[in-house]
Parts: C-alpha cells; sequence; structure tokens
C-alpha cells in the first residue's frame, strides 16, 4: 500500500515540475510565472482543487511518444476567489511551450463543461505556443472544441481571460470569444499573424509588442480590457474584479458590504458642470462620488476614452456603469466608442447587472472616417443594446443630449427605468448654435439676430424641463442627490421582471 | 459703525475679513470675476457684485467697477485685504471720494512707504535702522558699480517699486553687476511700469522679521510684537511664526519702538507692518513698511488674543484704539504655514484644477483661514494661495507639533498643492532648532522636494497603518462569498508590506480597540477610523494621534504623513515571494523631450529646429500665475523639433521640443 501511496506522489511530482527546473527559470527570467504559481496566486490558500493531472498526450510521430509530461501542457481545476468557485485553465509554457494539444484542449473543455452545469466563471491563463504541431489535425479539432464551448457558455458563465504569454494564430479566437481580456504588459501578445508573416505578406516591419502587445491591444484595437503591469498585479485584479460579477446568468452578483450610505450626499457636484456649456470637465469624477466608496473598475480606460464603461457598487450590489467624457472629443458618440459600450451593455443584461447611464453627448462625430466605416452599423450596436436591456436602467442626463445620441443613451423611449436631468440638461434635437442655422438660415448674415434667436433657442430648449413635461424625464434632480436618488431608483427596481419577445436569437447589425 | 462693507478681495482672505465683520453684525458685500461667480468668498458673502473678467487687470484691479460696486450696494466701508488694490494709494483716495471709508491707512501714508527710496529716507529720518546703501534708483551701471563699492559686496539690486521678490538680483562681484542690473530692470519694468533699481548691502544668513503696528487716526501707535518669516520659497513667504527664535525682550522692544516711530512720523493709521532683515547676531535693518493687513497677520492674533480686522474695521468708523502698549500680552507661540497651489517637486512651479476632495483641520489650537471648498475651481488667474492654517500652543514645539497633526489632517484633492512639503519642513530638525534663515528651503532642500525621503519611525508608522488597512479591506472582501473563508481570515494574518523598494514584514491581529501590526522590529498598534473610502485615516498609532492621507492607486496605497508620501502595496507572503520574481520596468525614457512643467502659456521659444543647446541654455519662457517661468536644457543636445508654438496653450508634461 505505501509504494501504492508513494507511486501517486511521484506521479504529482513530476506534474508540478511542468518542463522542468531549467525551463522554470527561462520562464523566470522573462518575467513570467510559472502555470502553477499563477494558479496559486489567484485563488484562495489552499483552495485550488486540482483535476486531470494525469493526463498526457497521445501522440507518437517526431519522437512525442518518448517525451509525456503529465498534465499535458495546462493546469486545470477549479477554487475559490473570496470564497466564491471559479474554474480555470493555466498554459504551462515550461511543456511543449504550452502548446495545445488534443488531451490538452480535452482538459480545458472538461472544466468548461463542468463550470456550465455548477454555474460558474471561467477564467483561462493563456501562455501557449499554439497549436501542438506534432498533434495535427488533432490539436485544429481541439481548439474548435474550446471555441465551441466558450459560445455556447457565452452569456452562461461569465469567462474571462488572462494572457499572460504568446497568444497567436487560432489560439487568439478562444479569448476573443470570452466577455473579457486582459494582458500583461511586455511579457504577452495577441495576433492572427505574427511579425515574420506581415513582414513577408505587407512588407511591414513591426515587433511583437507592436504589432499586438498589451499597449496596442488596450489603446489601439481595444481587443483588450486592460493592461497590467506584471503577473502578480494581473492577477491580483482579476481577483478583484471577479468580486464585481454574478457567479451565472442564472444569479445576481454578490454584494459587498459597506459603510457608504446610500443617502450620501456630495455638494460639490452641484458645481461640476461648468458654466460655459463647451468648457469639459471629468465625468469619472461624478462616477466616483456616486458608486460606492470611490471605487470604480474601469474598463478600457485607453480605448474610445470618449466614453467610460466599467463596473462600481451601489449599496453594496455591483453595478454598470455608462458614461460620456466630455473631456475627450467632447463626449461624443463615434465607432470605436459605440462598440465598446455595446458590448459591455450586453454583458451587463446578461448578468443581470443593472446599468446606470450618465449622458453628456453632442451628438455623433461626422466625417468620412466614420461614415465610410460604417458609424451607421456601429452606432445601431450601441442603440440595439440598450433597447433590448431589461436589467434594471438608470439614466441621468448632466448636460448634452442631443439628437440621435439622446434617444441611443439608455433614453426614456429605450425602456429606460428611471431617467433623471440634472439642471444643467440640454435636451434638443440640437445645439443651439446649429438649429438656429437651420430654422432661421434667412438670418444667417445678420449676427445681432442669429444671436437673439440663439438666445431664445438655448432659453426654450436648453433645459431639461421640455423634456420633463413630456414626461420623457421623470425627474429634474440636484446634482448633490444624485447618489441617493440612483440608490433609491435602483432599490426600487430591484425585482425588475421584463422579458423580451421569444425569439432564437436577435440579430444585432454585426 | 458700519452697517455694510465691501470686501475688495477674493480668496481666503476675503473670506476672513467677513467672518469679523460678520461677527461684529456688519453686512459684507463680495466682488467677483466671471469665474469666481461660484468661489467660497462669494458664497460666504451676504451681497455679490461681477466686477469684469477673469484677468485681474479687468476685475480685481477694475477700480472703475469697484467704485460702481460700492455705488449700487451701499457699501460705507471698503477693506481691500492684501495685494491687489491694497497698497494703491489711488484707490483709497478714490474710495474716500466716493464717500466710503478705506479700511487700512490714509493714501498719504500708502503713497510715501509705497515708494521704496522714499519710505526709506522717512525711515532714516525717523531714527529707524536702515541697510546700508539704497538712498536713490541708480541712473546706470556705472552709478549701480560706485553705490555696491560704497557700501562692500555682496550687494543686491532691487526695483523701486517692487514687491515679492520680484526685479530683485544678488550681486557677489562687480563683474555680475552688469546683467543683474538688465534683468532686474526688465522684470521691474514688467511687473510694476517702472524700471528704477536700486543697489543695498546684502545680509548673509538674514532672517525676516516684521513689526506689527495698530495706529488710530489720532495719533496712538501700538505694537504687537514681531512675526518671524523667513521660510521663503522664491522670496515668498511659506512659514511664518510670533515670537521669533531669534529675539529677545531687549531687541523686541527696540524693533518696536522703531516701528512705533516710523508710524508716527507717516501719520499712520491702521494696521501695518514694519518689515526688518535680522542677521544671527540680532542686528536689525528696515527693509519696507506694508501699508495692510499681511497674509500672516493670525499668528499675531494668535498670540495676543487680538483680532485686526476688527481694529482696522474700528480704526476706520473713526474709534479710538483703547489698547496701551502695557496691555499687550504675548501668550504662547504660533505658526502659520501657507496651503499653495504648486509643486514643491518640481520647484514651486503653480498649479490649478479643481479641488476634487477637500478636508480641513480641526481641533483645539487650530485655525484654517481658507478660500477653497469641495468643487472649487482653482484658476491660473490669482495668487496660489488656497488655505492657511494656523496652530497655537504654549511653546514653539507644541505649536510645531499640532501643525504636523493639522497637515497631516489637511486634505487638497485634485490640485497639486505643497502639503506635503510644509509638513516635511515642520519635520526638519533644523527647522525644530530654531536656527532658520531666508535660505532655508533652498539649503534644505535644493531645488526639488523628494516626499519619498522617509525616516525610520515615519516608514514604520507608514507600513503599519498601510498594513492595517489592507487587512481590513482584505477582511471585508474576503467575506463576499460568505461562509468560513471570511472568518479564517479576520482572525489575523502575515503580510509583506513592499515601501521604497525594501519588504517589511508585518502580522496583523485585531486587538480590543483596532489592529496590532507587528513588525521584526517592533510592535504598533493602529486604532482608528477607516470607512474605505475616507480620503485621511484618523486614528493612534501606539497611542499617539496619527492622520494619514490614503489614495488607493492600483494595488498600492499612496500613504501621505509627516512630510512623506509612499506607495506601498501590501501581499500575502506567497505573493510577495512570486513578486519578488518580477522584473523592474524601466520607465519610458522622456530624456529627449522638454516638457512643460506646469499648465501654462508658451510666451516665448529661444530655440530653432538644428540649432545646439548647452545645458543649463535657456530654451522657453513659460507665463503662469503671472509669473514668467524661464525653461532650461537639462541636458546638451541640438532640437530635433519643436512640439509646441509660441502663444500655445500648454498642459503639465505636455513635450515643448525634442531632442536628436
Amino acid at each position: 500500500m505505501r509504494d501504492i501511496l508513494r507511486r501517486l506522489e511521484e506521479k504529482r511530482a513530476a506534474a508540478r515540475a511542468g518542463g522542468g527546473q531549467r525551463r522554470i527559470d527561462a520562464q523566470h527570467a522573462k518575467g513570467r510565472l510559472t502555470a502553477r504559481e499563477r494558479v496559486e496566486l489567484l485563488f484562495d490558500p489552499d483552495s485550488f482543487e486540482e483535476w486531470d493531472m494525469f493526463v498526457e498526450h497521445r501522440s507518437t510521430d517526431f519522437g512525442m511518444g518518448d517525451q509525456r509530461t503529465p498534465g499535458d501542457g495546462v493546469v486545470t481545476g477549479y477554487g475559490n476567489m473570496n470564497g466564491r468557485l471559479v474554474f480555470v485553465f493555466s498554459q504551462d509554457f515550461t511543456v511543449f511551450g504550452g502548446s495545445l494539444s488534443e488531451a490538452h484542449a480535452s482538459k480545458i473543455c472538461k472544466i468548461m463543461d463542468q463550470a456550465m452545469k455548477v454555474g460558474a466563471p471561467i477564467v483561462g491563463l493563456n501562455d501557449s505556443g499554439g497549436a501542438r504541431i506534432q498533434d495535427g489535425v488533432a490539436s485544429l479539432a481541439g481548439y474548435a472544441e474550446v471555441f465551441q464551448r466558450n459560445v455556447l457558455a457565452s452569456g452562461v458563465v461569465p469567462q474571462i481571460s488572462l494572457i499572460m504569454g504568446p497568444c497567436a494564430g487560432g489560439a487568439v479566437y478562444s479569448p476573443a470569444m470570452t466577455d473579457f481580456i486582459f494582458m500583461v504588459k511586455d511579457s504577452s501578445y495577441m495576433f492572427v499573424t505574427g511579425p515574420d508573416v506581415v513582414r513577408t505578406v505587407t512588407h511591414e516591419t513591426v515587433t511583437h509588442e507592436q504589432l499586438g502587445g498589451a499597449v496596442t491591444h488596450t489603446t489601439k484595437s481595444g481587443v483588450a480590457d486592460l493592461a497590467f503591469e506584471n503577473d502578480v498585479e494581473a492577477l491580483l485584479q482579476l481577483r478583484r474584479f471577479i468580486d464585481f460579477l454574478p457567479p451565472s446568468n442564472r444569479e445576481k452578483a454578490p454584494v459587498r458590504a459597506t459603510p457608504d450610505p446610500g443617502e450620501r450626499a456630495e455638494p460639490s457636484l452641484d458645481s461640476l458642470v461648468p458654466v460655459n456649456s463647451n468648457t469639459p470637465y471629468d465625468m469619472k469624477e461624478l462616477i466616483r462620488k456616486v458608486v460606492d466608496e470611490g471605487d470604480f473598475f474601469e474598463l478600457q480606460p485607453d480605448y474610445a476614452g470618449n466614453i467610460v464603461i466599467g463596473f462600481g457598487r451601489i449599496e453594496g450590489a455591483t453595478i454598470g456603469v455608462v458614461a460620456n467624457q466630455p473631456m475627450v472629443l467632447a463626449g461624443c458618440l463615434d465607432i470605436d466608442s459605440s462598440r465598446k459600450a455595446a458590448r459591455f451593455v450586453r454583458f451587463c443584461d446578461c448578468f443581470n447587472i443593472p446599468i446606470l447611464t450618465f449622458v453628456d453627448v453632442p451628438g455623433f462625430l461626422p466625417g468620412t472616417n466614420q461614415e465610410h466605416n460604417a458609424i451607421i452599423k456601429h452606432g445601431a450596436k450601441l442603440l440595439f443594446a440598450f433597447a433590448e436591456a431589461t436589467v434594471p436602467k438608470v439614466t441621468i442626463i448632466t448636460r448634452k443630449a442631443y439628437g440621435g445620441a439622446y434617444d441611443v443613451m439608455s433614453s426614456k423611449h429605450l425602456r429606460g427605468d428611471v431617467n433623471f436631468a440634472w439642471p444643467s440638461a440640454e435636451i434638443a434635437v440640437m445645439g443651439p448654435k446649429g438649429a438656429v442655422e437651420i430654422i432661421f438660415r434667412s438670418d444667417i448674415g445678420d449676427a445681432e439676430k442669429i444671436a437673439q434667436r440663439t438666445e431664445d433657442y438655448r432659453e426654450k430648449f436648453a433645459n431639461p424641463f421640455v423634456a420633463g413635461a413630456r414626461g420623457f424625464i421623470d425627474d429634474v434632480i440636484m446634482p448633490s442627490t444624485t447618489r441617493r436618488r440612483v440608490a433609491r431608483s435602483l432599490a426600487m427596481l430591484r425585482d425588475k421582471k421584463l422579458e423580451n419577445p421569444w425569439k432564437k436569437h436577435d440579430n444585432i447589425p454585426l | 459703525m458700519f452697517k455694510k462693507i465691501l470686501i475688495a478681495n477674493r480668496g481666503e482672505i476675503a473670506c476672513r475679513v467677513m467672518r469679523t465683520a460678520k461677527a461684529m453684525g456688519i453686512r459684507t458685500v463680495a466682488i467677483h470675476s466671471d469665474v469666481d461667480a461660484d468661489a467660497r468668498h462669494v458664497r460666504e458673502a451676504d451681497e455679490a457684485v461681477l466686477v469684469g473678467p477673469a484677468p485681474s487687470a479687468q476685475s480685481y484691479l477694475n477700480v472703475e467697477a469697484i467704485l460702481r460696486a460700492i455705488a449700487q450696494t451701499g457699501a460705507e466701508g471698503v477693506h481691500p485685504g492684501y495685494g491687489f488694490l491694497s497698497e494703491n494709494a489711488a484707490f483709497a483716495a478714490a474710495v474716500e471720494k466716493a464717500g466710503a471709508r478705506f479700511i487700512g491707512p490714509s493714501p498719504s501714508a500708502i503713497a510715501a512707504m509705497g515708494d521704496k527710496i522714499r519710505s526709506k529716507q522717512l525711515a532714516r529720518e525717523a531714527g529707524v535702522s536702515v541697510v546700508p546703501g539704497g538712498v536713490e534708483s541708480v541712473a546706470d551701471e556705472e552709478a549701480a558699480r560706485e553705490a555696491a563699492a560704497a557700501i562692500g559686496y555682496p550687494v543686491l539690486v532691487k526695483a523701486s517699486a517692487g514687491g515679492g521678490g520680484k526685479g530683485m538680483r544678488l550681486v557677489r562681484g562687480e563683474a555680475e553687476m552688469a546683467d543683474a542690473l538688465r534683468s532686474a530692470a526688465h522684470e521691474a519694468k514688467a511687473s510694476f511700469g517702472d524700471e528704477r533699481v536700486f543697489v543695498e548691502k546684502f545680509i548673509e544668513h538674514p532672517r525676516h522679521i516684521e513689526i506689527q503696528v495698530l495706529a488710530d487716526s489720532y495719533g496712538h501707535v501700538i505694537h504687537l510684537g514681531e512675526r518671524e518669516c523667513s521660510i521663503q520659497r522664491r522670496h515668498q513667504k511659506v512659514i511664518e511664526e510670533s515670537p521669533s527664535p531669534l529675539l529677545d525682550a531687549k531687541t523686541r522692544a527696540a524693533m518696536g519702538a522703531q516701528a512705533v516711530a516710523l508710524a508716527q512720523a507717516v501719520e499712520y493709521r491702521s494696521a501695518g507692518t514694519v518689515e526688518f532683515i535680522a542677521d544671527r547676531n540680532k542686528n536689525f535693518y528696515f527693509l519696507e513698511m506694508n501699508t495692510r493687513l499681511q497674509v500672516e497677520h493670525p499668528v499675531t492674533e494668535k498670540v495676543t488674543g487680538l483680532d485686526l480686522v476688527e481694529w482696522m474695521i474700528r480704526i476706520a468708523a473713526g474709534e479710538r484704539l483703547t489698547l496701551k502698549q502695557k496691555d499687550v500680552r504675548l501668550d504662547g507661540w504660533a505658526i502659520e504655514a501657507r496651503l499653495y497651489a504648486e509643486d514643491p517637486t518640481r520647484g514651486f512651479l503653480p498649479a490649478s484644477g479643481r479641488v476634487v476632495r477637500y478636508r480641513e483641520p480641526t481641533g483645539a489650537g487650530v485655525r484654517i483661514d481658507s478660500g477653497i471648498h469641495e468643487g472649487a475651481e482653482v484658476t491660473v488667474h490669482y495668487d496660489p494661495i488656497l488655505a492657511k492654517i494656523v496652530t497655537h500652543a504654549a511653546d514653539r514645539d507644541g505649536a510645531v507639533a499640532l501643525m504636523r497633526h493639522a497637515l497631516d489632517s489637511c486634505c487638497v484633492r485634485g490640485v497639486v498643492n505643497n502639503g506635503l512639503f510644509l509638513g516635511a519642513v515642520m519635520a526638519n530638525p533644523r527647522f525644530q532648532s530654531g536656527d532658520i534663515s531666508t535660505a532655508f528651503i533652498q539649503e534644505e532642500f535644493g531645488a526639488a522636494f523628494d516626499p519619498a525621503k522617509a525616516g525610520k519611525e515615519q516608514l514604520a508608522v507608514l507600513v503599519a497603518v498601510a498594513a492595517t488597512l489592507h487587512h481590513r479591506l482584505h477582511a471585508r472582501d474576503a467575506a463576499i462569498g460568505g461562509g468560513q473563508n471570511a472568518q479564517r481570515v479576520a482572525s489575523g494574518a502575515e503580510w509583506v508590506v513592499l515601501a521604497n523598494g525594501d519588504s517589511h514584514k508585518a502580522t496583523v491581529a485585531e486587538t480590543a480597540g483596532g489592529h496590532a501590526a507587528v513588525t521584526s522590529s517592533d510592535s504598533h498598534e493602529v486604532i482608528g477610523e477607516w470607512r474605505f473610502d475616507d480620503p485621511v485615516f484618523r486614528g493612534a498609532v501606539n497611542g499617539r494621534p496619527v492622520a494619514v492621507q490614503v489614495e488607493r492607486i492600483g494595488l498600492a496605497y499612496r500613504l501621505s504623513h509627516d512630510g512623506v508620501r509612499l506607495d506601498l502595496q501590501v501581499l500575502a507572503p506567497r505573493a510577495a515571494e512570486l513578486a519578488a520574481l518580477m522584473p523592474a520596468k524601466k520607465k519610458q525614457d522622456m530624456s529627449r523631450f522638454v516638457l512643460s512643467p506646469m499648465p501654462g502659456l508658451l510666451s516665448s521659444l529661444a530655440v530653432a529646429v538644428g540649432q545646439d543647446v548647452k545645458a543649463g541654455e535657456a530654451i522657453a519662457v513659460i507665463e503662469a500665475m503671472k509669473m514668467e517661468n524661464v525653461l532650461r536644457a537639462e541636458r546638451d543636445g541640438r532640437v530635433a523639433a519643436l512640439r509646441a508654438k509660441p502663444g500655445d496653450s500648454l498642459a503639465a508634461d505636455q513635450p515643448i521640443l525634442e531632442f536628436e
């Protein structure tokens, strides 16, 4: 019996050793942790339950028959994050470069299936050279099995990808279909074709980092949601992030106890909106002063900065925040910001997270660049997302809400549950200057007349009361009371029930 | 007595004057520019009148508009505060002509003392000891050299109409005279519209000590002791105290008598200040007389128990000064620290922005004169003073201790400020010893202040507080999933605190009143209220009251306390072990770029593309807060590209040019 127990220990030791000390040292030298170290940091101490430690690949070609490492390059299982169940797979770059074999893929699929069954989030820690070439088409089949599960799990359990090393070729499409992608700066990259192929085909010379590094994907492409300095920071921040999310679409997000009273007033918000309606202000100050403890977990902060998205809490319960940012492009909607916010709104709607929208939007960004790149379809995504969402929706118009953009930004007409406006709100078809130049085209030569007309228009339309008279606005509120009004609205909406008509699925303008 | 007065000023001083006026039952009228419509002084006034757009020249210096405001509101008196029109004889005369009383000295006294050369002559005649030199403005370089030779180098070249250090140059030898003369005259012209300069003896290790006088309209003058204002940067006062650590009773009496004599000589009325410069041997020389309420008047109020503004108002209303010199008693020690919107880590360059969070210090012995509120906008148009913190205790050590705690509790977020620097001055042993001079800041802190420099005890406190705060947050987060996890975590845990590249082990456990953080070297019991989002942790460490400012930057805790600011990370021991494997990231190389050190207007560029520049050479002039700041190259190099052009408004850290 003792021998049998010792054999188990030996097997386990072999699995834990991964690709051996030399490769572990090489991994550390690159500033990366090993697959197991990452799992250790991700979960509460001693909570990780590993599965499939003894799985090995079945390939015999190209000398692979005598190269077997238990676990086959990926660590899988489940554990707790602050006491909550989460499933994980963590690719081990020290074993065959973390490459994906048929067996490797089947391990990932197993925990995905289990996560779906019990309703718990799936976290993927990606660090893989790509397909196991020696495995041939079986490896490609493995990818597809994972892709299929990503799709089926989408909207059922939250899926988060943390890219901690290479992720290239077909491999990118698994993270691409998860809900959130986080990356580590200087040590991770994602691209469909690498710099070598790029050089051959297009004659562009580009580094890995420039082509698909963390900075590129969080500033230029918008593929990734956040970039972190190193593995430790990324894993600890991921723990913080998971705290905001519900385990599945069957449950609500957890409530975190807070000493921050829902009735808290913020007198300084009364002076947030500048007197001059063209002067920008920082919408994030408003967000931080409204959410619990000023704790706002922003996503994609460096991409399409004209819209701000992220999670916060009100009276302990998670909310998703969408806000126009007047500091960037005057807060207008464009292709990037529409796509960014639309996907976020849909995530919130999938997972029962109420949406709090702050509106200061002068309209859509004009230009051939926007039109020729299909702002019509991309803008429609955000409109579609807000319109189909059935979770509680609370909207505050702080200043401008002009034209179609007013409709888009979670307006009353898109089944907004509670729509408030600050006294500084201007809800109109367009700004006073543009409106006057159309309505009173004949007066354009006469500066004095135009000025008077503009003033009249401003007086008449640049306020929240016209919309209020129609009931499009439920109330005009003092900015300082915003948190209280939002908290009460969300409390009232806690058991909101609303269903869309049955359909196989909708046909969002992709 | 007046029924209503107008305060022709803004910011903290306007608020401070109104406080006394209200206590006296007098209604108050504020004036303001359009950008100040929501400023604190407007909020606190009974009435407010818009006097013009943002630039001072069109608003707070706009005499016509202010006279209109006086007429419109029926104000019977006008308090000018300090700065702006406070020492403008024409304004004082115009106010009186308009039928209101000017709450300050007579126009003739203002005029007599406003001219540096004339005031020195008057002082000499009144038997006041004056700095050798400086009787007349110098016509040219030769005259300046002659004057300097007669006095002996080093000498100062100063603007005749100057103040605040503008148009002032130190000349150590004859060779430096020509340059100094030219630049001083130029700056004098730009600042005061008067290019006359004079030469006077430069006092080594000078201390700035001034005497407060109070005089009524009937020839009765007393003095209220001294203030020492030696802690200065860019010739502007930062910290003031009363009494001075230098003076003895005899010197104080001698200075007081001279100050009173001068005030009598010009038939002074109201509050005024006679400024002296003193050397180590308590020799003192007259500098100038300020014919207004000084910024630092609160320290005198604290030690004398008098309200100077109240006396100014009473005297202006024609009342007699009923106090006799023998009634004046100096009780204890008072210190004032000026909270400026400026960046001490960048040579005290001015800052601006919106005050996102604001918490004032409170408690016995602490007074705050503030001109801001949470949500206020600090613009580039005016003096960068935000507030003054004044502490009063039985002795100097007590006042310093109170000030250290008050500064730690005073929180201004959103606008870069010198609060931490003031704390560092208070924590400085040389300051505490009283061995100070006007060169103190330069000598102790150099060009830039490094807030990460921590002493042993400061570091120990910050490590203990960081570990405790993190432990509390961690325990709360652990409870999010319910179950046994939370209880296991809450009972106690081991942590590693990373600060300044070092790691410190700390075990945190709950105690009856709070938490004990035990590190390898010592044990700190940390007790206090902190609601996870409070910008200031207030509590006690080992029984000593402590305030620590807390900001959460990503995973780190940015803690500020006692002149030290550190980013601390608190990790579980295993996480710390793994974190040690993480490579240190290289900062992006910005040395090729010359960045704007502050928000402001690029008024000129002295270089062109392709030009070779030597380190120290002037590159550009940036105008901010009424100051022309010359930007110099920090290295040699050839200019590759210009990233901004004259007339551009610059944000802080915006590239101005790029070297090859």
